[in-house]
């Protein structure tokens, strides 16, 4: 399916957040997530399960004022 | 020394961690000053997964953490990342920003009240960026913050403290609140200004990050800071039009 990833266009195979996250090599690394505008929790990834034109949100740390 | 949730800083400078020329110099910054807490972002991670460097660096400075919500407009964008803030950092503090007009980044007060309660609800640490409005830190406070955090100036601006009179309003209008003055600071003296009027700390990024020398001017700003809070505990006189001389007059030999 392709997802909106970052405001970008992403086509996946994987079925869950989780997956995705995965298969996009994010595994590992301290991001956070959100799928339409709501918060998914890291415990909540693997149950999230995507549909065809989500908006995937990752975001890390970053330097701010 | 003023408690923010129940952290009390020796040295109340709340640095901002964006815009210096390279983390080297962020990194000098922080210890010359002797800050004890950044402000930090989150933003989309690329592919090359910048964020994580900026994060190990971060830690290695062994300082406390304000996350912000920097940039988001709504209720709902600033709620949603001040949860994604809070896996992330670890921490329930959140500087809750929702701006409102894009010039001057003035916050929509409206909102970050609204903003504000429902991450109180869920047990965050708020620290608001707000103004220097009485009834709007009020209602912030009824809203569960702690902590105010009145803009000096436009964000950025290194205007100063705008109004005075409005931020010394505040100050006597909530005596035990602590108060942060944040955004717009230029100078040194924009700081000890604020802290001889009794606030209790100051929240600034541009004013050091864009400096010839970013830790040279973050000393500079601990400095200022030390010297106003010192200032204020010692009672300033007060101003009056007319001269007072200094040197008795009584005693003054004749010598017309």
């Amino acid at each position: 399916m392709t997802l909106l990833l970052n405001g970008a266009p992403q086509t996946v195979a994987a079925k869950t957040l989780a997956e995705a996250l995965a298969e996009l090599g994010f595994a590992g690394r301290i991001v956070a997530t959100a799928v339409n505008g709501d918060f998914v929790p890291a415990r909540k990834r693997a149950e999230t399960h995507l549909s065809e034109g989500d908006r995937i949100e990752i975001v890390a740390p970053m330097q701010g004022g | 020394m003023a408690s923010f949730y129940g952290f009390e800083p020796q040295n109340p400078l709340f640095l901002g961690t964006a815009q210096y020329p390279s983390p080297a110099i962020l990194a000098e910054a922080v210890k010359r000053s002797g800050t004890e807490v950044v402000t930090v972002s989150l933003r989309r991670e690329s592919s090359g997964g910048a964020g994580q460097a900026f994060w190990a660096l971060i830690r290695e400075l062994g300082v406390k953490v304000l996350p912000n919500t920097a940039g988001c407009h709504t209720v709902k964008e600033a709620v949603t990342t001040a949860q994604m803030a809070r896996e992330v950092f670890g921490t329930d503090w959140i500087k809750l920003e929702v701006i409102g007009e894009d010039d001057t980044l003035q916050p929509d007060v409206i909102a970050l009240v609204e903003a504000a309660r429902i991450l109180a609800d869920d047990g965050f640490k708020v620290f608001p960026y707000t103004t220097e409005d009485l009834v709007v830190g009020g209602r912030l406070l009824d809203a569960g913050c702690e902590v105010l955090m009145p803009w000096g100036a436009p964000i950025g601006s290194g205007r100063g403290l705008n109004n005075p009179y409005g931020l010394r309003s505040l100050r006597q209008h909530f005596p035990d609140v602590p108060l942060v003055v944040d955004a717009g600071i230029g100078l040194p003296s924009h700081a000890a200004q604020a802290m001889e009027m009794g606030y209790d700390g100051i929240l600034l990024n541009t004013a050091v990050a864009k400096a010839g020398d970013p830790a040279a001017m973050a000393e500079a700003f601990a400095l200022a800071i030390r010297a106003g809070r010192q200032a204020f505990a010692a009672q300033p006189i007060n101003a009056r039009d007319m001269a007072a001389p200094s040197t008795p007059v009584m005693g003054k030999a004749f010598l017309a």
